[in-house]
């Protein structure tokens, strides 16, 4: 009830608050997305590499994100850059997995008679391979949409907005109702999302006939 | 010319095991050549060495007098028919998408041309036309099938490769599709090699029948051939119930 209340009473913060989180998180998404499908596309073709570049990605992911953001402040400074870099690093690795694994777990026969049809590379990457991994690529980005808007809110530990911003006015001023009301909002976007990413890969499954 | 394909001295091998021992061979246009033989014997690797899936270690392959080391494999493959055990249809492609997907390599084709198209293809394996806006899950396996090879039909090639197509499917069907895809050789006039371990299918459907054994053409002939002088007593134990 009071969450409601505050979330009411302060609405104008809140609002600036949550457009400046899905802004941030938004602009991560489309960062960790175009940069971690590519790579997962470049080492599901360059296999010798893969196990390097994703153990490199899983040791970052292993950092605590407080201490990645910290280690980020003397290169990038305070605010909202390093935290979209931080955001960024960390939603690289379900994308680039689960590119990677999608495509390199294509029926090979199925491959192979792309091939040996007269398909080039080209074809058979953008017209068989993209395409049947699709549904495992959009589970990973779902995954990384979710996990960027929920560490979003760590970032203003380091002075950038968003509704961490709440989050920590209501740590430092002992105010409980405005963290949870933060919070609440967090868990809204992010499952709000999901949920609309969720109608977009059942889309995505019935152009491409699977059920 | 009347070549369609010549294979000269191939060898092949997958790391210190050589599949294919020296093979000459020659495939008269038209002809509807089977081989057959145990597996292991190498017959699939033959078959992929026509479309240059495989390439020889040694030896020369040459289709319609091109040698495929000295030609854009690529652009050969799309005049090569190439239709497989279980079909392997492209999933996430309707029946249509799959059929117009080797014509489709080449250049756009126009949502007319494609529906045309596929009616014909589907016509010519005696599918449906309500078929075209199916996906591959949706279909019976003597229909993926019959997809299968109107897939690899649908650019007119001349040559028609087949590794083992009606592997998958039920006696019945099986019988059918022998019967259709005779038919369809006889129009077309295409040249086929098809593959198969079932001699009573290499009988039934081959003009002429080539027996390969531990990656060498062990025996090669017309029916009547194996069956009045088979070489040996694999050949014999091979067609014995024929």
């Amino acid at each position: 009830m009071q969450i409601i209340q505050i979330l009411w009473e302060r609405r104008a913060f809140f609002m600036t608050c949550l457009l400046e989180h899905i802004r941030i998180s938004l602009t991560a998404v489309v960062c960790a997305g175009v940069l971690g499908i590519l790579l997962g596309v470049f080492i599901s073709g360059h296999k010798k590499l893969a196990g390097g570049v994703l153990s490199v990605i899983n040791v970052i992911y292993t950092i605590p994100s407080i201490s990645l953001l910290g280690f980020l402040i003397p290169f990038t400074g305070i605010g909202n850059k390093t935290a979209i870099i931080a955001l960024t690093v960390y939603g690289l690795l379900p994308i680039v997995r689960n590119t990677y694994t999608g495509l390199t777990n294509v029926d090979a026969g199925i491959l192979e008679v792309a091939e040996g049809l007269g398909s080039d590379g080209r074809q058979i990457l953008l017209g068989i391979r993209i395409p049947l991994a699709l549904p495992v690529i959009i589970s990973g980005f779902r995954n990384m949409v979710v996990m960027i808007i929920a560490m979003g809110g760590i970032a203003s530990f380091i002075g950038a907005g968003g509704l961490g911003a709440a989050i920590y006015r209501g740590i430092t001023t002992y105010n409980m109702t405005l963290t949870a009301a933060g919070s609440v909002l967090i868990a809204l976007l992010a499952l709000f999302s999901d949920w609309l990413l969720a109608r977009v890969q059942k889309a995505v499954n019935r152009r491409y006939g699977i059920e | 010319m009347n070549k369609a394909i010549e294979i000269r001295n191939v060898s092949a091998s997958y790391g210190d095991h050589e599949v294919l021992r020296q093979i000459t061979l020659a495939v008269e246009k038209g002809e509807f050549l089977v081989i057959i033989g145990p597996s292991g014997c190498g017959k699939t690797t033959l078959l992929k060495m026509i479309n240059g899936l495989v390439l020889p270690v040694e030896g020369e392959v040459l289709v319609e007098g091109e040698r495929l080391s000295a030609c854009d494999l690529t652009r050969l493959r799309r005049r090569i028919g190439y239709a497989v055990q279980g079909a392997k249809l492209f999933p996430h492609l309707t029946v249509e998408d799959n059929i117009c997907y080797v014509p489709g390599l080449d250049k756009k084709l126009s949502k007319e041309d494609r529906r045309k198209l596929s009616v014909k293809m589907l016509e010519l394996v005696e599918l449906p036309a309500e078929l075209a806006k199916r996906f591959p899950r949706q279909l019976s396996g003597g229909q993926k099938q019959r997809v299968g090879i109107a897939r690899a039909m649908a650019a007119s090639p001349d040559i028609l490769l087949m590794d083992e197509p009606f592997g998958a499917v039920d006696e019945i069907t099986r019988r059918a599709l022998q019967g259709e895809l005779l038919a369809l050789q006889k129009k077309t006039g295409i040249t086929i090699v098809f593959i198969t371990h079932d001699i009573e299918e290499a009988f039934k459907l081959g003009s002429r029948i080539l027996i390969m054994k531990d990656g060498v053409i062990w025996q090669e002939g017309k029916r009547e051939e194996l069956l009045h002088a088979p070489r040996d007593g694999f050949v014999k134990q091979l067609i014995g119930g024929m």
